[in-house]
């Protein structure tokens, strides 16, 4: 329904973006840090990896927020459920990020032939960034992603970029350690993230 | 092509007026502006829709900046309000809105801030509060000063006021800075430059209004944000 859009520059028309500055910790930290998951609780997974320039510097003053479907790969009908799944995280200062949270499973659209892959959706706004950037993570041990329509959508060469990597590869893991998946934030470079526009 | 142009975010129907990432005067995108054009998500996909913030606590003076401190901040107090409002016009009801500031002199109370203004023990710079059925909301604060950056020679940000918002879907996501109505520092601050859009950066300016104002006591300003115009639905399949 594009018509119904207000013309562009009208009194109207949508409020812009402007970075979130240095800064965006005083205003945003009181809800961060706040898990999806326990660590006991079945399911549970660890989504972690660093954000870095162009330069390859770990990006310190970035807040992420996350995304992502609950373990039966439904998102919330309400804001009053249990499952919100939302969360945000603000980078330390090596740049690094870590969200304990449950896998989430294979979602349905509005559109039934399209069934995605699991995955985290990523916004990472920061000093630098004028608007939001949005990625997300899938994960590399996911047999569906093969058939995903997102990153199916992408050149061949881009889609690992927007796998995370499962840490214990095939290594036996400790029977109480969580499943750790590394998913780092590329700026710029040759291991660039695929980003997303949000409309 | 599924790609986007990363210059089409300030250009085209159905999209935000929305600075480019790639700006050359705002000298910190240079190594954090992505090269590579934007994807785009297939029409449909399930995560564009629905809220996304969860009950979070809001305290009933949270939204008040003034308060909380063993004695009131220095600075002239002012009150801050407006509506969020989605693109049709429609109200965002029960929505968070937080903001964050520098105090009267300019200063952050961040350890990051090296600005040699003082700090105000009576002012943190942090408030927050959900929108009313009318997606009102309103913030008591003292204005920020203008301060000092690394940017270019003599570089000094325009006083503002960050703003974070969520609408009712995924795209609807919004940080923006409100700003203050005759600043001559708007005219050579890159950053509300970087809206290439006269009138749709007109829109970060906030207005003095006497019907916020309250008597003897604090001048009002009024920021309506809206939210979306990216789309005013999801994308067409
Ligand atoms: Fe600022």
């Amino acid at each position: 329904m594009r018509g119904d859009q207000l013309p562009r520059g009208t009194p109207g028309g949508a409020t812009p973006s402007q970075t979130a500055g240095p800064f965006v910790s005083i205003g945003t930290a009181w809800a961060a840090g706040r898990d999806l998951a326990q660590e006991g609780d079945p399911g549970s997974i660890v989504l972690t990896g660093t954000v870095l320039d162009g330069a390859g510097a770990p990006v310190t003053d970035a807040m992420l927020e996350f995304w992502q479907a609950d373990r039966n790969g439904r998102f919330p009908a309400t804001p009053a459920t249990t499952w919100t799944g939302f969360a945000r995280v603000l980078t330390d200062e090596k740049g690094r990020y870590r969200l304990t949270t449950c896998r989430p499973g294979p979602v349905s659209s509005t559109n039934p032939d399209l069934v995605e892959a699991p995955h985290i959706d990523i916004s990472i706004f920061a000093r630098g960034l004028l608007q939001r950037l949005i990625t997300r993570a899938y994960f590399d041990d996911e047999p569906s992603n093969k058939e995903d329509p997102v990153l199916g959508s992408l050149a061949p060469d881009l889609r690992p970029r927007l796998l995370a990597r499962c840490s214990s590869g095939s290594l036996p893991v400790a029977a109480n350690a969580l499943p750790m998946y590394h998913f780092d934030i590329h700026l710029q470079g040759d291991q660039e993230t695929v980003f997303f526009a949000p409309w | 092509m599924n790609s986007l142009d990363p210059a089409m975010t300030t250009n085209g129907v159905g999209v935000a007026p929305d600075p480019p990432y790639d700006y050359a005067p705002y000298r910190s995108t240079h190594l954090r502006a992505p090269k590579m054009p934007l994807q785009r998500l297939p029409a449909g996909a399930a995560d564009r829709y629905g809220p996304v913030f969860g009950p979070f606590p809001i305290g009933p003076t949270d939204n008040d900046l003034t308060a909380g401190q063993p004695g009131a901040p220095l600075g002239e107090r002012i009150i801050v309000a407006g509506r969020l409002l989605d693109q049709a016009g429609k109200p965002v009801r029960q929505q968070l809105v937080e903001i964050w500031q520098a105090n009267a002199a300019g200063r952050y109370w961040h350890q990051m801030d090296r600005h040699p203004a003082p700090l105000d023990p009576n002012f943190t710079g942090a408030g927050r509060c959900l929108t009313d059925d009318d997606g009102r909301y309103r913030f008591v604060t003292v204005k920020p000063g203008a301060y000092p950056w690394q940017n270019h020679a003599k570089a000094f940000r325009p006083a503002h006021i960050h703003f974070s918002v969520f609408g009712t879907s995924f795209v609807e996501r919004l940080v923006t800075q409100m700003y203050f109505p005759g600043d001559p520092l708007l005219e050579i601050d890159p950053i509300f430059q970087s809206v290439r859009d006269r009138a749709a950066a007109e829109r970060l300016v906030s207005k003095l209004d006497l019907s916020t104002t309250m008597d003897n006591w604090a001048l009002g300003y009024t920021f309506d944000i809206i939210v979306g115009g990216r789309a005013a639905t999801p994308p067409d399949p």
